[in-house]
């Protein structure tokens, strides 16, 4: 009765979303303000009918009623409420609710905060919104519908895949789609004003904390991933360059661009063509994303869908979206006139390099993703295009954006001189290269590119702290006084330097992970010891432990240190109930310096059993920084031109460079 | 019912570890540490993308074992990875050749970039003043505008 309660809420949602997507737009296009007026209790009630369809098919999964197909398929009475919960994403159907959930959700907190939104606008937003909306319903409603039930109903469910079955995984989802479709806002509000005709600060204004906000999501949502996949896929890597992982990877990166591109909008009214254009790219790559993972094209944990019909469905959806938006910008771009000049050595230039190099990784990204799909159906030859080809073309690429936004950030807009920043930036540039002179000299068989990782992060750590330090500080005052200006500098200032200091822990860590992790393969009997990066790791015994859905070899090692006892080391390989995986969770010791990283392989059948074990030195530093990046953009994002954020399009304050903007 | 079923899965899974034995390293370190490094080239066929080296699937296992036994009978690096190409095709090299058939992949990335500088540069171009600057500031009120502009910027 819930599920069809639940199926009803979705075909109310439809005709709710069509009527969003029409009346408000002839409204605003007639200038009926009744019509416009339409807009926002529809985004309401649009929002409330998703919400009324999540909750019951999260019902059905609590109470595992596994009359509901979708349930049978993914859940199971014995897997803990956690797992039942977070089972009704961990589905094809479940997932695009959850899709649908949030898109609605976002157009519900436009019609809600959007109060200073010209109506018109707003109205145009939410019915782009709507029109998105309308295309995820019809494809669940037609071709995913999460409440098909079956009959006769099935006395127990088949079971969660069990690598899904982590509380990382759990949430990584959400966050994901929080951040693909928090770009849909981008997109609303592009092709919005590509329907008006007119691109202003203010409008920049307006899109920037949704962008952010996004952003911020997104980036959570990818190291929720990784940080699984460190600890729970294989043997400790995390980032594998797998076409899921760059569906992720390349709205991150053509939404960092046009974070970035926006910022020139708004202070200087000028690249208004070319961050319309990045908006719609960026959806269209979430798009993607979505159709990549759901088509069955590929085969992963990801992929849960691999009927074609459904790939079709999306496919012809993201022709529709992004060929009707880019048809859209051909007709208009050419009325958006370029605002302020600028010279290649200024603020705009730096941000203007960020957006080309980004484009670049961005679509380097893409061409590897995409090359092995090509390339078989033009030729039917199969190549694989794996992380020694991005590691060459990604990195080369990436460098130099490092290196130029410790720079760009500091040129003023319009005009700026290099010669003055080489003075500002002596300092950390003298850190950064001692850091890495001391680093070879000590370390022995550190390589080049080692030395020219740990350079540029330190140069990225101290190049963007110091100047928010200088500014705090100011010529001779107090410390009381100091920290009164540190306090009121402006967020979006602060937010900027944590962010970019955040990428710089990162680099750090992952250049000194890959450089000196230490790695070591041993078959151990019980008493055995092996030696790896200044641990004893000591076996003592394996034992089989059940868990409540399935059953758990478990290692028990000894861990010591300089004849240090430490806590023992647990890892386990389990066997899930009604399902053939084995899932490996390894023992992961942290320290100060590191994670030690244990791993149990197979018996021997003659007492041993493999086991390989890693010290992966500064592997929590990428954690922190990618932590730290998100910190800085919430930072950013509470920042009172955001919050208030709410600038009359009459009012030309945007742009007037009081203050130095992020 | 349930525990019964537990147990007899942990029996079940003891008797598949046992016979499924355990790949051994090669007896050599020179020739085991090869292997390794052979291992993380050659892609695992039924992941996303990694290594035979860092997965844990039964057909990395299997692949794992064939490398050593190739390095063990006295294969170079070379033919030793042309031995796993001639069984499974370019499909295993996690690192495409460079062939006619990746030129567009490997070329591509510099491609774009061009494309994108000569974009920049045109756009810079065509947006910059016409015309030289006939009346350029003098120091002073240049001098003047920065202290301006240095003002704003602590406000």
């Amino acid at each position: 009765m819930i599920a069809e309660l639940g199926h009803f809420a979705l075909i109310v949602a439809l005709v709710v979303a069509l009527v969003q997507a029409t009346v408000p737009l002839i409204g605003a296009q007639r200038g009926n303000d009744a019509w416009v007026a339409v807009a926002q209790p529809a985004a309401y009630a649009q929002f409330l009918m998703a919400v009324v369809a999540f909750f019951a098919l999260m019902h059905a999964f609590v109470q595992s009623d596994f009359s509901v197909l979708a349930v049978f398929q993914s859940s199971h009475s014995l897997k803990p409420l956690l797992y039942k919960v977070t089972g009704v994403w961990g589905n094809h159907e479940g997932s695009l609710l959850l899709w649908i959930l949030i898109l609605s959700g976002f157009g519900a907190a436009v019609a809600a905060f959007g109060r200073n939104l010209p109506p018109q606008l707003k109205a145009r937003v939410l019915a782009v919104q709507a029109m998105i909306g309308v295309g995820f319903l019809l494809f669940i409603l037609f071709t995913s519908n999460p409440f098909e039930r079956i009959f006769p109903v099935p006395q127990e469910g088949q079971g969660l895949n069990p690598l899904l079955q982590d509380p990382g995984l759990a949430i990584h989802p959400p966050f994901l789609y929080l951040g693909y479709v928090g770009f849909s806002m981008a997109f609303s509000f592009a092709v919005a004003a590509l329907i008006e005709g007119r691109v202003d600060p203010a409008w920049a204004r307006w899109v920037r904390p949704w962008t952010l906000a996004a952003w911020c999501f997104l980036s959570i949502g990818i190291t929720l991933g990784s940080w699984w996949a460190y600890y729970e896929l294989g043997w400790g890597g995390f980032w594998f360059w797998d076409p899921v992982e760059n569906a992720s990877f390349m709205p991150w990166l053509a939404g960092t661009a046009l974070l970035h591109s926006a910022i020139v909008v708004e202070r200087r009214d000028t690249l208004k063509a070319w961050t319309i254009l990045l908006a719609i790219l960026t959806f269209s790559l979430s798009l993607m994303g979505t159709f990549i993972v759901r088509s069955g094209v590929l085969t992963s944990v990801h992929a849960f869908a691999t009927d074609p019909a459904r790939g079709l469905f999306i496919l012809g959806f993201l022709v529709f979206v992004v060929g009707g938006s880019l048809t859209l910008f051909a007709a208009r771009a050419s009325a958006l006139k370029p605002g302020g000049l600028f010279a290649p050595i200024s603020r705009e230039g730096a941000l203007l390099l960020n957006n080309l190099l980004l484009a670049t990784a961005c679509a380097t990204v893409f061409l590897g993703t995409l090359y092995p799909l090509l390339l078989d159906a033009v030729s039917g030859d199969k190549v694989s295009v794996g992380p020694p080809f991005f590691n060459a073309t990604f990195i080369p690429i990436m460098f130099p954006v490092l290196v130029a936004m410790v720079i760009g950030p500091l040129l003023p807009w319009k005009r700026g001189d290099l010669s003055g920043m080489v003075q500002r930036l002596r300092g950390a540039f003298l850190i950064a290269a001692s850091a890495g002179l001391i680093t070879y000299a000590m370390v022995s068989g550190t390589s080049l590119v080692a030395v020219a990782g740990i350079v540029v992060s330190v140069w990225l750590i101290v190049g963007s702290l110091m100047p928010l330090v200088e500014r705090a500080i100011g010529r001779g005052a107090s410390l009381q006084h100091s920290a009164g200006r540190a306090l009121a500098l402006p967020r979006s200032a602060i937010g900027m330097a944590f962010a970019h200091a955040g990428v710089g822990f990162f680099v750090l860590g992952l250049t000194v992970l890959l450089s000196f992790q230490t790695e070591k393969d041993q078959v151990l009997r019980a008493g055995q010891s092996m030696e790896v990066g200044g641990f004893t790791v000591t076996l003592r015994r394996v034992e089989s432990v059940p868990g409540p859905n399935y059953v758990a070899q478990r290692g028990i090692f000894d861990v010591s240190k300089n004849g240090t006892l430490r806590e023992p080391a647990l890892p386990e390989k389990r066997t899930y109930v009604g399902s053939p995986m084995v899932t490996t969770e390894a023992a992961i010791e942290p320290t100060l310096w590191g994670d030690l990283y244990v791993v149990l392989g197979d018996a021997d059948g003659a007492g041993g059993y493999a086991v390989r074990a890693y010290f992966k030195p500064f592997v929590h530093w990428m954690w922190f920084g990618a932590a730290f990046m998100v910190f800085g953009g919430v930072v950013s994002l509470s920042d009172r031109r955001h919050r208030v954020g709410a600038p009359r399009r009459a009012k030309v304050d945007a742009g007037s460079g009081l203050k130095p903007a992020v | 019912m349930n525990r019964f079923a537990l147990v007899l899965l942990a029996a079940l899974w003891a008797g598949a570890a046992l016979a499924q034995g355990l790949e051994t390293p090669l007896p050599d370190p020179a020739q085991e540490a090869r292997a390794q490094e052979l291992h993380k080239r050659i892609r695992c066929l039924v992941c996303q993308n990694q290594s035979i080296h860092e997965s844990n699937a039964e057909l990395a296992r299997d692949l794992r074992v064939v490398v050593r036994e190739r390095v063990a009978a006295g294969d170079t690096d070379e033919q030793a990875v042309a031995y796993l190409v001639s069984r499974y095709g370019d499909w295993v090299l996690l690192k495409p050749p460079f062939n006619g058939r990746t030129l567009l992949l490997w070329i591509g990335p510099a491609l774009i970039l061009v494309a994108g500088m000569a974009g920049v540069a045109l756009y810079l171009a065509r947006s910059r003043p016409t015309g030289p600057d006939l009346n350029p500031l003098t120091a002073e009120e240049k001098a003047r505008i920065a202290e301006l502009l240095g003002e704003e910027r602590q406000g």
